[in-house]
């Protein structure tokens, strides 16, 4: 006998893994579906934005002037900023927009949320490629190893759109402003991170500001920041040591840690509110 | 009535459960803030839609959910689906367990009838090569053919629905769940959607419907069960679980007598099906003579009177009607007080099923009706010689 809607989540969810990669793709396919330029546009969005701040910041705000290979800069931290962004605003929509399943079918919810996140992920990695392709072409590559910072900071950034997705999917059912609320909050943090500007610039106005030193610490180890200059480094190889915090990797994993901690919390709401579901909408 | 294989293991266990629902008049952010605290209360209505209810399915049984608008049968189905978690309580479930709660839930309009059939056999809970395995046989059943292709968003509603109860059928569940789906399509696609939860039957799957058609429920189940506010009230065979939802439709309690005294000069008090021998019957052998006995009680003698009586089906559907005017019947004068009479049906050849004997009286001057509905109720006996709403004897030659 089981207990439908408990126990051995990650179990139900792992079952379900086809299921899973079918919602990836319908969400993707439904997406470009009737367009002419189809997944093309996948990569047109990011290409516009990228040239409008490379164009509008670089160029005639001049932040170019201080940062070499400013378009591969530039490009990376607005890569994996919005795998995060897309993560978290999909999930978040990800359990109302799926009502007529919710409603009527079983299945472990959790589904739904991951589903959002393995199309995000998707256009992510198709983001990627145009990345590596430009680095390529600028020559803008650092030494092979450096690479390896991917992993550690794509992880990282998982596991907190992972968390924070999860949990406000679940929030949304029952408040519908929740939604709104994560669109500010994501336009903000991109602000709050160094995307469009370098780390170095901070911490400099910081110094000039005569703030004290742990606001700098609290300002680079949020795990946005941290995942974007990990990602940085693993694309753009003009940077120096003095671009980056000291012991990057070891903020990497700590925040890694405590995301894992909140990923288990948020998962326990998740199911807390669950039950509730499908009556709620 | 198709009797189903013996019943095996338990396969739903339902402990003791309630499930409350808080209905909240504010939905945002504001109006919460607004209404927080002692005032939010005010906001919030507790609602209890299933109120302890324990029950235990078997395997290889059809059980039937009744019950009036908001009585609680979706919810316990939901419940026993898994699709909302009790506020007090447990259900236990074992096996594949498939919800036809609403056909197409899971369609995405933009995607093609065939990308739809994969995801909606994978939400059911088939890998893609089970389902790539079984998508002639469904696309067959559905009768789509070549619109297979086409976005389901072109396709007429009709088309919509075959196609989603053909995935439906298709994913080899153990446990059915179906709530109304078979109240859509046209009448073939009906029959069709019939016959293929009859053969579900007869291979031993476990299946709980509910179904507002008392008809269908006792065409299909063995096994009734009737709710009244969240309350289960009645448990057992179905024909009585029939008799017991109307008892709660018109208001009364289960099996409680009928309210007499009408005030009219002739009442009936009560009505019999007997036998030849005088023997009360609650089941008829298909063919044999039947007696309904008309008790009445005349407040003063009547010179002139008639009476009648019809026999309906649970549906309200009536199969048969006479009366002494019809029949040319001069009735004996009745005396002041109680006394009966009998209409003799010489061959009895209704159908197998339930039926309810309603009885009128009248006196023939000032005509005065008095009406006893569902007076007796009795049950064709069962025969594996023919189903239908008549019962004959066929030989073959």
């Amino acid at each position: 006998m089981k207990f439908p809607g408990r126990g051995g989540k990650l179990r139900e969810v792992f079952d379900r893994r086809d299921l899973l990669g079918l919602l990836v793709r319908r969400d993707l396919q439904a997406r470009y579906r009737d367009s002419v330029l189809g997944f093309l546009w996948t990569l047109i969005r990011p290409i516009v934005q990228f040239l409008m701040y490379y164009l509008v910041l670089g160029q005639f705000l001049r932040a170019a002037e201080g940062i070499p290979q400013f378009a591969i800069f530039l490009f990376a931290g607005l890569t994996i900023y919005s795998f995060f962004a897309e993560m978290v605003q999909g999930s978040t929509t990800s359990i109302l927009s799926n009502a007529g399943l919710v409603k009527k079918i079983y299945l472990p919810r959790e589904i739904f949320p991951l589903a959002s996140v393995g199309a995000a992920g998707f256009m992510f990695f198709v983001q990627c490629l145009v990345l590596l392709a430009g680095a390529v072409l600028f020559q803008a590559l650092p030494a092979p190893v450096e690479m390896l910072w991917f992993f550690p900071s794509v992880l990282l950034i998982l596991i907190y759109g992972l968390a924070l997705g999860i949990l406000l999917a679940a929030l949304n059912v029952y408040l519908r402003d929740v939604q709104y609320v994560t669109d500010v909050v994501m336009m903000l943090a991109m602000w709050l991170s160094p995307i469009v500007y370098a780390w170095t610039m901070v911490s400099d106005a910081f110094n000039t500001l005569g703030l004290p030193a742990w606001a700098i610490e609290v300002y680079t180890d949020n795990p946005i920041t941290l995942a974007v200059l990990g990602f940085r480094k693993a694309f753009w190889g003009a940077g120096m040591d003095a671009d980056y915090p000291d012991d990057l990797l070891l903020r990497i994993v700590i925040a890694g840690l405590i995301g894992l901690v909140l990923l288990f919390i948020s998962h326990r709401v998740f199911t807390r509110l669950q039950g509730n579901f499908a009556q709620e909408m | 009535m198709v009797l189903s294989p013996t019943p095996g293991p338990v396969v739903v266990r339902v402990d003791d459960v309630t499930k409350q629902f808080t209905v909240r008049k504010d939905n945002s952010l504001k109006e919460r803030i607004v209404h927080a605290g002692r005032r939010g209360r005010a906001h919030k209505q507790e609602y209890t839609a299933v109120d302890g209810v324990s029950l235990e399915i078997l395997a290889g049984t059809t059980v039937g959910l009744l019950g009036p608008n908001g009585s609680g049968k979706s919810t316990l189905l939901k419940l026993i689906g898994g699709i909302v978690s009790p506020t007090t309580g447990r259900v236990l479930t074992r096996g594949r367990m498939a919800a036809l709660l609403e056909l197409g839930a899971g369609f995405h309009p933009d995607l093609s009838g065939r990308e739809n059939v994969f995801l909606n056999a994978s939400i059911m809970g088939m890998s893609p090569t089970e389902t790539a395995a079984r998508f002639d046989e469904i696309l067959e059943f559905s009768g789509i053919g070549d619109f297979i292709d086409t976005q389901v968003k072109f396709y007429s509603s009709g088309m919509f629905v075959r196609l989603a109860f053909a995935v439906a059928v298709h994913t080899d569940p153990d446990v059915l769940l179906v709530d109304e789906v078979l109240a859509v399509g046209d009448e073939a696609f009906q029959r069709k959607c019939m016959e293929r939860i009859m053969r579900f039957r007869s291979e031993g799957r476990t299946i709980v419907l509910v179904s507002h058609s008392a008809a269908q429920v006792q065409e299909l189940c063995d096994r009734g069960i009737v709710l009244k506010e969240g309350q289960m009230v009645f448990d057992g065979d179905v024909n009585d679980a029939v008799s017991a939802l109307r008892d709660v439709l018109e208001g009364r309690r289960v099996g409680e007598a009928h309210a007499l005294d009408s005030g009219k000069p002739i009442e009936i008090t009560r009505i019999d099906v007997l036998d030849t021998e005088g023997n009360t019957r609650e089941v008829v052998p298909t063919g044999s003579k039947m007696r309904v006995r008309i008790h009445v009680h005349a407040r003063r003698p009547i010179p002139d009177w008639d009476m009648g009586f019809s026999i309906d089906t649970p549906t309200g559907q009536m199969v048969l009607a006479s009366n002494t005017e019809r029949l040319e019947v001069d009735l004996p004068s009745l005396e002041a007080g109680d006394s009966s009479m009998e209409f003799t049906i010489e061959s009895a050849n209704f159908g197998p099923g339930q039926y309810f004997v309603n009885a009128n009286v009248w006196p023939v001057e000032p005509e005065d009706t008095h009406v006893m509905w569902q007076g007796a109720r009795f049950t064709m006996e069962h025969t594996d010689d023919s189903i239908g709403t008549v019962a004959a004897a066929i030989s073959v030659g």
